[in-house]
């Protein structure tokens, strides 16, 4: 077999397969038998009202909340039954996490540039210069100037903010990134600058990404393929720009016309 | 005398503690839980010491109690005394006499042997409390050994200050596993806690008791290009002129002048004796 179509083969093979995911809070359903598959290189977007579910599924992928039942493999591992120091050594080196509020997702007592570092040192990097030099290469990548490395996130705008947890999140080449409502509470035209800066790492980096949001324009941009959820189930799935423009369930279309004309 | 049991603690009590100490003996760095008890000086005086030292004390022992070096500064005066009161054992200012040193900030000059004990007061045994408040978290993080963030407070000191800038309670790896807060002691002595004595470590307040067996491996977190350096002040001591020991730095006078003196009393008498 020739490389090109070894490489055709393993292309193939998700770098995520979730199945029967369920969480319930108590009597409630928090999500209930969700079920995706996500190819290396893909975005793939989950779109719902607020108490649909999606925050709660990406929780349970990112291992902050505990699943009821369910499979996430990862690599041809259930992540879930993966033992602690396994799953969270994962989770700083090859998972990446962007918090919708980028204080949960950054320290906010250590400058920019230890914020960058942290899953460096965390991996066992110790050259100082090294790390910093990274450092300054990530800022630059995500357009904050280098000159503000020592700068503590406090003293950032909320789009710099997030523009720095993306930038820590990625510093150790992740191959996939969770992501919740990422453009939340930030104003439309820094929200574009992020989601341009977002759509090309993903590009570059071959990143494959979940993205939890409850903005159409912002799947319609990232997204190759769509999840929506209502009341913890997934309603509709399939490629964004096919379920944008032409809903099947009626909550699908409800939602794509509730979206203001531009 | 009558009045107290040896040692001031009751016999229960020492047993508990005993048993903390080994188990930190067994597991080198590693922040044993103890049922601290009060004790008749307030925390921050040295409660944990006192207490690791009440459970090792025996009759026939030799106490020497220092407090950033001195043996006669009031913390370390009235531990002393408080001993002498209630254990009856003898007492000393010389580090080569005593068979068990209490000490506060500091590791003696002399170096230690392996039939003496060296107790420190600690104030904050958590070295990651400051970086992480939560002590659910912390203790997660030294179970599965990510001490990561420890590494980012020394990057934040080189950020800051061009240099690491963290000259006390300077945070080691125990052992090639824990990361552990060696007490204010400054940077100076870390070399020193590779040791033939046996060093036990109490805080009272916050509950916790550890340990470095004798000859323990012990490695100063550093970065590869700013590599861990024991400073300390550049000057001679002006009544020993000893220029290899830890210095204080003193205000001899209102104009200013200042001179440098052995932090550690006993070793700077010895050698002008």
């Amino acid at each position: 077999m020739s490389g090109l179509a070894m490489q055709a083969l393993a292309e193939e093979t998700p770098l995520l397969s979730v199945s029967g995911l369920t969480r319930f809070y108590g009597a409630r359903v928090g999500c209930e038998d969700v079920g995706f598959d996500l190819y290396p290189g893909e975005v793939m977007g989950i779109v719902g009202e607020s108490g649909s579910g999606k925050s709660t599924l990406l929780s349970c992928l990112a291992g902050h909340l505990e699943t009821d039942a369910g499979k996430v493999v990862y690599n041809g591992q259930d992540v879930l039954t993966l033992a602690e120091p396994a799953r969270r050594r994962l989770m700083r080196t090859d998972w990446a996490f962007v918090h919708q509020h980028a204080r949960d997702g950054l320290r906010m007592n250590v400058s920019a540039g230890g914020n960058v570092g942290e899953r460096l040192m965390a991996g066992g990097a110790r050259h100082y210069g090294t790390i910093r030099q990274t450092a300054e290469d990530w800022l630059e990548r995500v357009e904050i100037d280098p000159g503000r490395i020592d700068d503590r996130p406090s003293a950032f705008s909320g789009g710099m903010q997030q523009r720095l947890q993306i930038a820590r999140g990625l510093v150790t080449g992740p191959r996939l990134v969770l992501m919740d409502e990422p453009t939340g509470g930030l104003d439309v035209s820094v929200q574009a600058r992020l989601l341009d800066l977002l759509r090309g790492l993903v590009r570059r980096m071959g990143l494959s990404v979940v993205i939890v949001t409850h903005d159409i324009g912002v799947v319609r941009l990232l997204a190759d393929r769509l999840m929506v959820m209502r009341h913890g189930r997934v309603v509709e799935h399939g490629l964004t720009d096919r379920v944008l423009d032409d809903p099947q369930h009626a909550y699908t279309q409800l939602l794509v016309n509730s979206v203001l004309p531009t | 005398m009558s009045d107290y049991n040896f040692a001031y603690l009751d016999e229960p009590t020492k047993k508990m503690i005993r048993r903390a100490i080994l188990k930190g003996l067994a597991v080198p760095g590693y922040q044993v839980p103890f049922a601290s008890r009060e004790m008749p000086m307030p925390y921050g005086w040295g409660t944990g010491g006192v207490q690791v030292t009440a459970a090792c004390l025996t009759p026939e022992d030799t106490l020497k109690v220092i407090d950033q070096g001195a043996d006669d500064t009031t913390n370390a005066v009235s531990i002393r005394s408080f001993f002498a009161k209630v254990a009856g054992v003898a007492t000393t200012t010389r580090t080569r006499e005593a068979s068990l040193i209490q000490t506060r900030h500091r590791i003696p000059e002399t170096p230690l042997r392996s039939d003496q004990i060296l107790v420190y007061q600690v104030p904050i045994p958590e070295p990651l409390r400051f970086l992480e408040p939560r002590e659910t978290e912390t203790r997660r993080m030294h179970a599965l050994e990510e001490y990561g963030l420890m590494h980012v407070k020394l990057y934040e000191d080189i950020a800051r200050h061009g240099a690491i800038a963290t000259s006390y309670a300077y945070p080691a790896l125990v052992n090639g596993r824990h990361v552990f807060d060696p007490s204010p002691i400054p940077r100076f002595d870390n070399p020193k806690l590779e040791s033939p004595a046996i060093q036990l470590f109490g805080a009272g307040r916050e509950q916790r008791i550890y340990a470095l067996p004798p000859f323990t491996r012990v490695q100063s977190l550093d970065f590869e290009d700013h590599p861990f350096e024991a400073s300390k002040a550049d000057g001679a001591c002006a009544l020993c002129g000893a220029t290899q020991t830890y210095l204080d730095e003193i205000v001899a006078d209102d104009q200013g002048t200042r001179r440098f003196q052995c932090s550690d009393t006993d070793y700077c008498m010895e050698r002008r004796a």
